[in-house]
């Protein structure tokens, strides 16, 4: 109960911090959308050249990429510590958290909260809906439960590998650069797997499953049934990641000793 | 003259200084190339060539592309905005030079430490990752070493006139992204402009963007004639003087505004 009532107080200092700079908001607001339709315009236009990528038609691409957008928004919105050295570690910032009466990753996600990013959902269910109605995609009762079991399993495997990263300066304080690369990394679930070589596929499956963001859970929509039995594990999979993540985080935690100022 | 030249040299040993993070960057990029790579030879499928580029250019535009944006590409609009919050930009005001162009100029410091210990070392790595052909022909190096040039100074005052709205935006994190976002498609990093539909195309002819990606690339993968390229390279070398204008504008009526949000 106290993790939910300071859940709301943190949004509501949010919101209120937020609204200070609006125009910036707006623009904000705006630049998400552009690098949304950027993704799209991609699409687009390379689908202008040639009707199938690796089997799969415009539509179903563009409904895979309307389907990462939520659960991607998701993350976005809740899991904002790409970066946590500097802003924790280096600056010592981590000390102040850990003096106070919540779980520290629980604390630190609440302050880097960014709602904004969950516009990001909005537009990709927009795509979705798109996307499925060309398609001709029906819908039966449990598909939006499913759903939206998938989108939290998505968010909680890109949750789990961004913080088992951050996790990674509780044992070496140099500056890394590895969170901008695993951005770059998670790009590669937003297309079907089988485009890319045996090496990339399983790493994108099992070491580093950005997959299960993307194509994985989308296929099941799409009815690709080659795909479903990892679709089904899409849940599994992000509990496990996340699971794994805290668990690692809760080590480093105990071994911080703090970086002196 | 001389403080600029000087202001290239200690960038350019300030980034040496912090020369690891940049293996990283290095793998980032070549991460990226990767994903391109796939993507594109996938949408070839069996294509030998679309729009005149062979799977092959393909993969070397890419390849060249990053490889060139990380000369051409600086944060000197985030580096202005912090400075313009922060206040400290009232200090670099009454310094003995002029901001923007000592601006530019830590750009080319850091263009020219990346352009050696970045994009040299990193398209050797590509070169023996990926199918990529370079030209052995010494008249499209050097007129792809001058597009790079151009395409830097296109891209810096880009990044000066998102800088300078900080000025009259105060917090402009949100126009930096979506600069940078617009930067990447039109500029033909993602994708070459000639694949656009045609009436995209001819609005692109009259905008700067494709000065920055576009031109370099298509020159180094011979996309282009040496004639298309010295075509190209004219537009380019009038966007850099056609963009001074509004900077010179918007520097003019900024400086009589500066508000300083604390400090």
């Amino acid at each position: 109960m106290f993790y939910v009532s300071m859940f709301f107080q943190y949004i509501s200092q949010y919101v209120k911090t937020r609204l200070q700079y609006r125009a910036d908001l707006f623009v904000e607001f705006l630049s998400d959308l552009m690098s949304q339709a950027i993704n799209l315009i991609f699409i687009l236009v390379v689908f202008g050249h040639t009707d199938l990528l690796g089997g799969w038609s415009r539509d179903e691409i563009i409904f895979i990429y309307g389907f990462f957008l939520v659960p991607y928004a998701v993350f976005s919105a809740f899991f904002n510590i790409w970066d946590f050295n500097e802003r924790y570690i280096v600056k010592g910032e981590l000390d102040r958290i850990l003096t106070r009466p919540i779980h520290s990753l629980f604390q630190i996600i609440l302050e880097r909260i960014e709602l904004e990013s969950l516009l990001g959902a909005v537009t990709g269910i927009a795509v979705m809906v798109y996307a499925g109605s060309r398609l001709g995609i029906t819908l039966t009762w449990y598909d939006p439960l499913l759903f939206i079991v998938f989108v939290i399993g998505g968010a909680l495997v890109y949750g789990g590998i961004f913080v088992v990263l951050a996790c990674i300066s509780f044992w070496a304080d140099a500056k890394t650069s590895i969170m901008p690369m695993m951005y770059n990394i998670s790009n590669y679930g937003r297309y079907p797997v089988n485009i890319y070589n045996k090496l990339i596929r399983f790493v994108l499956t099992w070491i580093l499953p950005f997959a299960f963001v993307g194509v994985y859970p989308a296929s099941f929509f799409l009815e690709k049934e080659e795909w479903y039995l990892y679709a089904y594990l899409t849940p599994a999979i992000g509990v496990v990641f996340f699971s794994l993540s805290v668990f690692l985080w809760n080590q480093g935690i105990k071994k911080y000793r703090g970086a002196g100022n | 003259m001389d403080k600029y030249l000087e202001m290239i040299r200690v960038r350019f040993l300030m980034m040496l200084a912090y020369r690891t993070n940049y293996y990283t960057g290095i793998l980032i990029y070549s991460i990226n190339i990767g994903a391109y790579y796939f993507l594109w030879t996938a949408i070839y499928g069996g294509k030998e060539e679309i729009q005149g580029l062979s799977v092959v250019q393909m993969t070397t535009y890419v390849a060249i592309s990053w490889m060139a944006r990380a000369f051409y590409f600086n944060n000197i609009d985030r580096e202005m905005a912090m400075e313009i919050m922060e206040g400290k930009v009232a200090v670099e005001l009454i310094r003995p030079y002029n901001y923007l162009g000592m601006k530019t100029m830590q750009g080319l410091g850091e263009g020219i430490f990346r352009l050696f210990f970045f994009s040299l070392p990193g398209l050797v790595i590509v070169y023996f990752i990926f199918p990529i052909r370079f030209t052995w022909d010494l008249g499209v190096w050097g007129l792809f070493a001058l597009s790079i040039l151009l395409s830097f100074f296109i891209n810096t005052q880009l990044n000066l006139l998102t800088g300078i709205t900080t000025f009259f935006l105060y917090n402009n994190a949100g126009l930096i992204r979506a600069k940078r976002v617009i930067i990447d498609l039109f500029s033909g990093l993602l994708l070459p402009i000639s694949f656009f539909p045609g009436w995209v195309q001819s609005i692109m002819k009259f905008l700067p963007f494709q000065g920055i990606s576009y031109v370099p690339s298509m020159i180094f993968t011979q996309g282009f004639t040496t004639q298309e390229a010295w075509a190209a390279i004219g537009q380019q070398f009038i966007w850099v003087i056609v963009l001074i204008i509004p900077i010179q504008l918007l520097w003019h009526i900024a400086k009589k505004q500066l508000v300083i949000q604390g400090g």
